[in-house]
């Protein structure tokens, strides 16, 4: 449908000369901060290979500078676990952490019957006082789980460090050991995500990686029913996502083991090393389950992006590709077949009111790059892009890992070792089976990042501030800007529409062909909305007064 | 159902909290200082601190909400948060230009100890504050008290660093609002100007977080009390302080400092503590109550009157914080209802105490918690029905749970606008009370009743 070709990736996509805004997005700054951000703002430029220019990305936040990141802590109670129903998360510390982070992700989940366990809804905290934090909160934090399994019987409960918890040396590992063979039939495990960890919720998502692998991932060996066993990560069910992947997957004979994490329960992470494939939505959150499954079971994995409609086809072909089954294929092509005449339909006439139409997306580990997509679908260019926590990998491509440089901040980080398991290692590929799909367009553990698919020119920029944000706004007058909730009404306030990407402003699903249409109702809704022609009263057009009031 | 693990058997807990009728102190400092013209906000603290509480008040006021952080690494978090807030502080007046840094702490920069004051002294000695401007602090560890504890701290810390005298009194009053929304402090400023008072308002959070669409995008909005208005509080003839909890730290901060001697009042909500408030007032300055303020309250008595019968014997369900709740139980009694489970997240004896004092003549028991959660209040519920419930959105699911009419209030109202635009407090706003209250009552009366008698006048 709307994928560039190399010579469009090159042209330049605006006339503004982008080197001469980055240099206005950095003359206000002190020179130390002017030195780091330039090295975090680069001007897009793909070589004839497809490589792009270095970004620093995955560094300390400069304080004061106001952005948009959140804490590890976030990343790894928030992003990760919570959209799984049957786990009693207790946050270990003061109430706010906990408070915060109550619901306020839209994590749709749908439980199998009234019977099921769903504790999406609830929030659970030790709520540290004073006292916990002088003379240690161990103590409270197991009566915390003693009266969470009391009152829930739980399968399993996991307990989340805030700052404090690190500072005053709380062994919230050795406590869920102690608790788990206490309770017997209840899994604790703890997570040691204290917010100050790392540099952004980056660090979460990897901690949270780490313990869902090792105390969950290989669990219950019982291997389901299905042809095609799948494992789909780094997909949340933000605003209901999840629902119509696994729609598409279902009509297309797919079967889902787990999700890592929308929709999804304990059970299915404990049963999910049983799966054929997984497929890779965010890169960034969920990258090293990937790898660890891969290393320790042998389960390949694929990137997949089911944010946009030919982004959704072709994913589907990509697993139809991987199981090299004719069945498969011709299954996906039908659902392929069967939806894109509804998305066709709406996309030519949102598109006729969208085209030309510029945006800008700052957002996530992944999203700004998936959006893109959705956009050019409507034909709308994005002109600038960044992430808020990503790395170098989802910049450039995981051509760059090999020579990537760790510093302290990462090295905190635990790195697991992980070793194929003697019992349960089954490669699922021969290496004539993978040097055939090689050749074919299947590319296994690979993704290529943003910036190659970005136009040569436009700008990417990493952790972006309040005041380049302005700046942008002022420079391009963009016709919308994709972000979070702290950007929305700053950026709207300045008269541009702004599209929340972590929430999808309570509405959505995004995701696959359905998805791809509500998308595209909702940015023709944005961009063409009569609001904001009003913004200026009638006297404020015409101030000039043209005659007096008289009566006659 | 979406609590359907919450049971009715009510077994104490003494470690875990579920859904919290509460939050932590630095969102409360946050607020309060976004209430000082030209004033950035700063948590001292991880990044995640002041990403959680933007994105609260964003979700609650749908406004800007602008604030920075020290963005504590694991470095910063073992050697001390000193550089990073130095840093800060050069960026942030380089780059943004406010008049004033707000610092808060959180739970981390707390347990490490750093001592703001001298941070603060040391920007100093480096010239890293610009002559004219402040960096003013207060200590808000998010393991003691509450949002409320955190809002009083600010405010008290606005004391601390501006409130001058100057060796006499001058003819104005302060007034210290309580953690109300914006437009409840524009109506306290209304009323006040109403009865002639010359008087300083701070914090003042009105046009910062209730401000317009104009297609321009202003850091630091119109509204916001001035740091020079800040400095004459120390002069003013007296204080009327708003919410014991919130304000009270505050007022007595003046005393103390600048012998300005203070009133702490219920948050004016409803009849009684909106006649307490006037009368106060009017005591102070001596004025006369205009007539305009009499029509206010004239109509609020008049619609009291008019619909009294849907109001009467009717069970109420509460949960909020203190200062709000202590008001809201009192207007609740004045109409005959019956306030009969009150929880606050935010602990204090007294608090019990005096909601038990309100609801004495109540012919049920009165469940009340200071320190309590939402879970409790729904199991309260399960035990005791109610017909109605008042609370924050969080007690939608509730509301859902158990089909009770839910009028939205307090902190925070995710799911619904108008809390900002228009008050609750004075006459005016138990006005508008009323009206939401009716509404819940009268929708659920009119949605349950049988075919034959379905009313069209009520």
């Amino acid at each position: 449908m709307d994928t560039l070709n190399p010579e469009e990736l090159s042209s330049p996509v605006i006339d503004i000369n982008a080197e001469e805004v980055k240099q206005e997005l950095l003359e206000k700054y002190p020179t130390k901060v002017a030195r780091k951000r330039a090295k975090q703002i680069v001007v897009n430029a793909i070589d004839l290979e497809g490589v792009v220019p270095e970004i620093q990305s995955n560094v300390r936040t400069t304080p004061g500078l106001i952005g948009q990141r959140g804490c590890t802590y976030a990343g790894c109670k928030g992003v990760v676990l919570g959209p799984t129903r049957d786990i009693v998360n207790i946050t270990h510390g003061p109430i706010g952490c906990g408070f915060y982070s109550w619901l306020t992700r839209r994590n749709q989940t749908k439980p199998k019957g009234p019977e099921d366990h769903n504790f999406m809804m609830y929030c659970f905290s030790t709520d540290m006082q004073e006292e916990q934090i002088v003379f240690g909160g161990e103590k409270k934090l197991k009566q915390a789980i003693q009266e969470a399994y009391d009152l829930f019987q739980p399968k399993a409960i996991g307990i989340f460090a805030t700052c404090p918890v690190g500072l005053i040396g709380d062994d919230v590992h050795a406590v869920a050991r102690e608790m788990k063979e206490k309770l017997g039939d209840c899994n604790v495990f703890g997570f040691s995500c204290e917010g100050y960890k790392g540099v952004s919720q980056s660090a979460g998502h990897h901690i949270a990686n780490n313990g869902v692998f090792t105390h969950i991932v290989g669990l219950d060996d019982k291997v389901r029913e299905g042809k095609y066993k799948i494992n789909m990560l780094g997909e949340y069910n933000i605003g209901g996502d999840a629902f119509e992947i696994e729609r598409l997957f279902e009509d297309c004979g797919i079967t889902l083991i787990s999700t890592f994490s929308g929709n999804s329960s304990y059970d299915n992470f404990a049963n999910s090393h049983t799966a054929d494939l997984n497929l890779i939505m965010c890169h960034r959150s969920i990258n090293y389950v990937a790898e660890m499954m891969e290393t320790k079971f042998g389960i390949p994995w694929i990137k997949v992006n089911f944010i946009g409609a030919e982004a959704t086809a072709k994913s589907l072909r990509k697993i139809a590709a991987y199981f090299e089954d004719p069945e498969l294929t011709e299954k996906v092509e039908e659902v392929i077949a069967r939806e894109m005449p509804a998305v066709e339909k709406v996309r030519e006439e949102v598109k006729a009111r969208c085209r030309g139409k510029v945006a800008m997306l700052f957002v996530g580990g992944s999203r700004a790059h998936h959006y893109q997509e959705l956009f050019r679908e409507i034909g709308m260019e994005t002109i600038a892009a960044g992430y808020e926590f990503a790395h170098r990998d989802d910049y450039e491509g995981r051509r760059v890992l090999p020579g990537l440089k760790v510093d302290a901040d990462s090295r905190n980080i635990e790195e697991l070792h992980v070793e194929p398991d003697p019992g349960r290692f089954r490669p699922r590929l021969s290496p004539d089976q993978i040097a055939r799909l090689e050749q074919g367009d299947l590319k296994l553990s690979e993704y290529q990042g943003m910036m190659p698919e970005m136009k040569s020119g436009s700008l990417v920029i990493d952790d972006i501030s309040q005041f380049e944000t302005e700046k942008l706004i002022e420079i391009f007058r963009p016709d919308i800007i994709g972000a979070g909730i702290k950007e929305k009404y700053v950026i709207q306030k300045s008269g541009v529409p702004l599209k929340q990407l972590h929430s999808y402003d309570y509405s959505g699903p995004y995701a696959g062909f359905k998805g791809a249409i509500n998308f595209y109702r909702e940015i023709d809704r944005m961009v063409n909305s009569k609001v904001w022609k009003y913004l200026k009263a009638p006297w404020q057009e015409h101030p000039e007064l043209a005659a007096k009031y008289v009566w006659e | 159902m979406l609590l359907r693990h919450t049971p009715n058997e009510i077994k104490e807990r003494s470690a875990l909290t579920i859904n919290p009728a509460k939050t932590c102190q630095p969102i409360g400092a946050m607020y309060a200082a976004l209430g000082i013209h030209k004033c950035l906000p700063h948590s001292h603290g991880s990044q995640g601190c002041y990403a959680y509480h933007r994105s609260t008040l964003t979700r609650h006021y749908k406004e800007p909400v602008m604030a920075a952080t020290s963005a504590f690494t694991e470095g910063a978090s073992v050697f001390g948060g000193q550089a990073n807030l130095l840093q800060s502080i050069n960026n942030i007046f380089s780059v943004y230009e406010p008049d004033v840094i707000a610092v808060h702490t959180t739970c981390l920069s707390e347990t490490i100890g750093d001592d703001i004051p001298q941070i603060i002294a040391k920007a100093r000695d480096e010239g890293k504050i610009p002559a004219g401007k402040y960096v003013i602090h207060a200590n808000t560890p998010s393991y003691v008290g509450t949002h409320v504890t955190g809002f009083a701290n600010m405010v008290k810390g606005m004391v601390d660093y501006f409130a001058e005298a100057n060796g006499h009194k001058e003819q104005w009053i302060n007034i210290i609002p309580g953690y109300v929304e914006p437009c409840d402090m524009e109506e306290i400023k209304r009323l006040t100007k109403e009865l002639g008072v010359p008087s300083i308002m701070f914090p003042d959070t009105s046009e910062v977080l209730n401000g317009p669409q104009t297609g321009k995008f202003h850091m630091f909005p119109a509204g916001g009390v001035t740091t020079a208005d800040l400095m004459r509080t120390g002069a003013a003839v007296g204080t009327v302080a708003l919410g014991r909890l919130a304000s009270g730290p505050a007022a007595r901060a003046l005393d103390t400092k600048c012998k300005v001697p203070c009133e702490i009042l219920d948050l004016p909500i409803g009849l009684k503590a909106t006649d307490i408030f006037i009368d106060t007032l009017r005591q102070i300055a001596g004025v006369t109550v205009p007539d305009a303020i009499n029509l206010e309250r004239g109509r609020l008595l008049d619609v009291i009157t008019d619909m009294h019968q849907y109001f009467y014997g009717r069970k109420v369900a509460l949960a909020g914080d203190p200062d709000q709740l202590i008001s809201l139980t009192q207007f609740l009694v004045d109409l005959d209802m019956w306030p009969i489970h009150i929880v606050t997240g935010t602990p204090g004896k007294k608090f019990e105490t005096r909601i038990k004092e309100i609801t004495r003549e109540s012919p049920y028991p009165v469940n009340v918690r200071a320190g309590g959660d939402m879970f409790l209040l729904h199991q309260w519920i399960r035990n005791e029905r109610v017909d109605l419930m008042l609370g924050n959105t969080y007690m939608k699911y509730i509301a859902r749970d158990e089909d009770i009419p839910l009028v939205r209030y307090g902190f925070p109202i995710l799911d619904r606008i108008g809390h900002s635009y228009f008050p609750t407090v004075g006459y005016r706003g138990g006005l508008r009370l009323l009206e939401k209250i009716l509404d819940a009552l009268l929708d659920r009366k009119d949605r349950d009743a049988p075919e034959e008698s379905f009313e069209l006048v009520m």
